[in-house]
């Protein structure tokens, strides 16, 4: 199902939540609503859910106005942060509430809770309670639920946020494997710019209740339209009028004109890159990204002084 | 010792404020005679006085129950103009004098009141609001923090899965406020069986016609057949001691479910 959403604004008292945003989602598609805390992308998502009316503008799903229509005819799924878990329901009885409430035959509920279980590897957790499982668990539990009646979309609203790192990566490639098989259209509500590059398809980059950008994660990283997506999807140091990423900044040991003079405040090693923190010498502060052979090469310690030069650079006018 | 001290000091007030005076009725009906207390309980008059209060309670607790909880829903729910005194006036019942209550339903229905039709003053209708109006408060006051507490995120989710507004009401609302529910009715019905105040005023206290088993326990008393009103007593102290007992037994269980 494609989602069209044209010129909404919402308020909560007098902050402007949402101003004026429009975005299109292709059928079929994998997006991601990215932004900082407060930028209206969860409200976003849950005017998209019903959940929220806006002020005003039209949210239209497969061509048709669905603004003024329920959330429970609106046919989407819906995944919470805090996954929402029926707390007085069995795992199975959570799974199976959406097709419960459509009268489906109890043998049809019991196989298609059986698929899905399987489907996010809960078998043999049915009967237990949402407060007897783990929290990767319950949001394993939550998508099942979401998923039973089959939506036309799938709305998730940062639905690993609450989780520990590891598992956050598990079910981030689970959630993009999900969607290779189903191709179900899917949003879901991030702050995490790496995990918007990761699974998305199509990036919209949000900031102050307005849309900044809309892009696949590469074009957003390599040509990003203003100062904001810049510095916020990926790394970037500010370079005189312009900007430059952490890793198109070379690093000599003798001056050549075009170079800036810096001081090595403090290496980081991560593996097989290493992180260098400069302080040039009008006290702006760089990152520069090596290659731990480019560290070794140049034989970096903190407190040398060395010369910058970008290899890449990006202006904003 | 500190943690002695606590423990002393709570079950010690506990056993001094609630435990001994209500010890002594048993003990009372003992000395009294087992035989005068059980011809009190089993007088026509008594047998009625039990019934009405029955009647009372049965009429007062639904009506009650079904509002605290609509009441609850409206002010922790919706935003609506009046909000703030509904929440307000809500509680007016805990802090008014049930005295007052009564003469207010008297000065209302009375001679020279605003409303006449058929006999509401001393007779069962007049009892029964009353009643309603006295315990009012208690379903309303258990059910606002449990749903604030709950939030409504499950209901939002159960929205998004198909469910209307009634259905996710009768399925996930009131699944995961039944508890307090539970407690409201039986606070609610307490206050219904336990009611002297404003029933005694406009019931007019009419032996085997408006009087309910509290009144009827006031009654023996002032007859000077105490024998009578302990026997009463005993018998709404066992009627509170098992609901406490079943709430108890039943109340763990909240835990796994």
């Amino acid at each position: 199902m494609s989602i069209r959403v044209r010129g909404v604004t919402k308020h909560f008292k007098s902050f402007v939540a949402l101003d004026d945003v429009s975005i299109d989602v292709e059928s079929g598609s994998l997006s991601a609503l990215l932004g900082p805390s407060g930028s209206g992308k969860s409200t976003l998502l849950r005017v998209i859910a019903g959940l929220e009316s806006p002020d005003s503008g039209t949210v239209e799903l497969d061509s048709f106005d669905a603004t003024q229509t329920r959330p429970q005819d609106r046919g989407v799924g819906f995944v919470f942060q805090h996954y929402a878990a029926f707390k007085h329901m069995t795992v199975r009885d959570n799974v199976a509430f959406a097709l419960k409430i459509r009268k489906r035959p109890r043998e049809e509920i019991r196989a298609r809770v059986d698929e899905l279980l399987e489907l996010v590897q809960l078998q043999g957790f049915g009967h237990r309670y949402p407060a007897q499982l783990s929290g990767g668990q319950r949001q394993r539990m939550a998508l099942a639920r979401a998923l039973a009646a089959q939506p036309k979309v799938l709305l998730l609203d940062e639905p690993f946020g609450a989780l520990d790192a590891r598992v956050r990566l598990e079910l981030r490639a689970w959630l993009r494997r999900l969607h290779e098989n189903t191709h179900t259209t899917t949003v879901f509500v991030t702050h995490d710019q790496e995990e918007a590059m990761e699974i998305a398809d199509s990036v919209v980059v949000m900031n102050r209740g307005r849309v900044e950008q809309v892009a696949p994660p590469r074009v957003l990283y390599d040509e990003p339209v203003n100062e904001f997506v810049m510095s916020f999807v990926g790394q970037a140091n500010r370079f005189g009028d312009g900007w430059v990423r952490p890793h198109d900044l070379q690093i000599t040991l003798d001056p050549n004109g075009t170079t800036r003079e810096a001081l090595v405040d403090r290496l980081a090693h991560l593996g097989h890159e290493v992180r260098a923190e400069l302080v040039r010498d009008d006290g702006e502060r760089l990152t520069i990204q090596l290659t731990r052979e480019q560290a070794d090469q140049l034989e970096l310690e903190g407190g040398q002084i060395v010369y910058v030069r970008p290899t890449r650079e990006t202006v904003f006018s | 010792m500190h943690r002695f001290a606590i423990r002393f000091a709570a079950l010690g007030y506990v056993g001094v404020i609630l435990l001994a005076p209500i010890s002594m009725i048993f003990w009372r009906v003992e000395a009294e005679g087992v035989g005068k207390a059980w011809s009190a309980l089993t007088a026509a008059d008594t047998v009625h006085a039990f019934k009405i209060t029955l009647i009372l309670a049965a009429i007062a607790v639904p009506l009650n129950t079904a509002f605290g909880v609509v009441c609850a829903l409206a002010i922790v729910r919706r935003r609506f103009p009046g909000k703030g005194l509904l929440n307000a006036f809500v509680d007016l019942p805990l802090a008014l004098s049930p005295v007052v209550v009564g003469l207010s339903l008297f000065l209302l229905y009375g001679r020279t009141g605003w409303i006449h039709f058929g006999q509401i003053l001393f007779a069962l209708p007049a009892m029964v609001l009353a009643t309603i109006f006295v315990s009012v408060p208690f379903v309303a006051r258990e059910v606002v923090p449990t749903l604030r507490e709950i939030g409504n995120e499950q209901e939002q989710a159960a929205h998004t899965l198909g469910a209307s507004g009634w259905q996710t009401f009768w399925r996930i609302t009131l699944p995961s406020i039944r508890w307090a529910v539970i407690y409201g009715v039986v606070l609610t019905a307490a206050r219904c069986l336990g009611e002297y105040g404003a029933v005694a005023i406009v019931s007019g206290r009419i032996s085997g016609r408006t009087e309910t088993a509290t009144l009827r326990v006031q009654d023996y008393y002032e007859n000077l057949d105490q024998a009578g009103a302990y026997g009463i007593s005993l018998a709404l102290c066992v009627i509170a001691l098992a609901v406490l007992v079943v709430m108890t037994l039943l109340k763990p269980k909240e835990g796994t479910a």
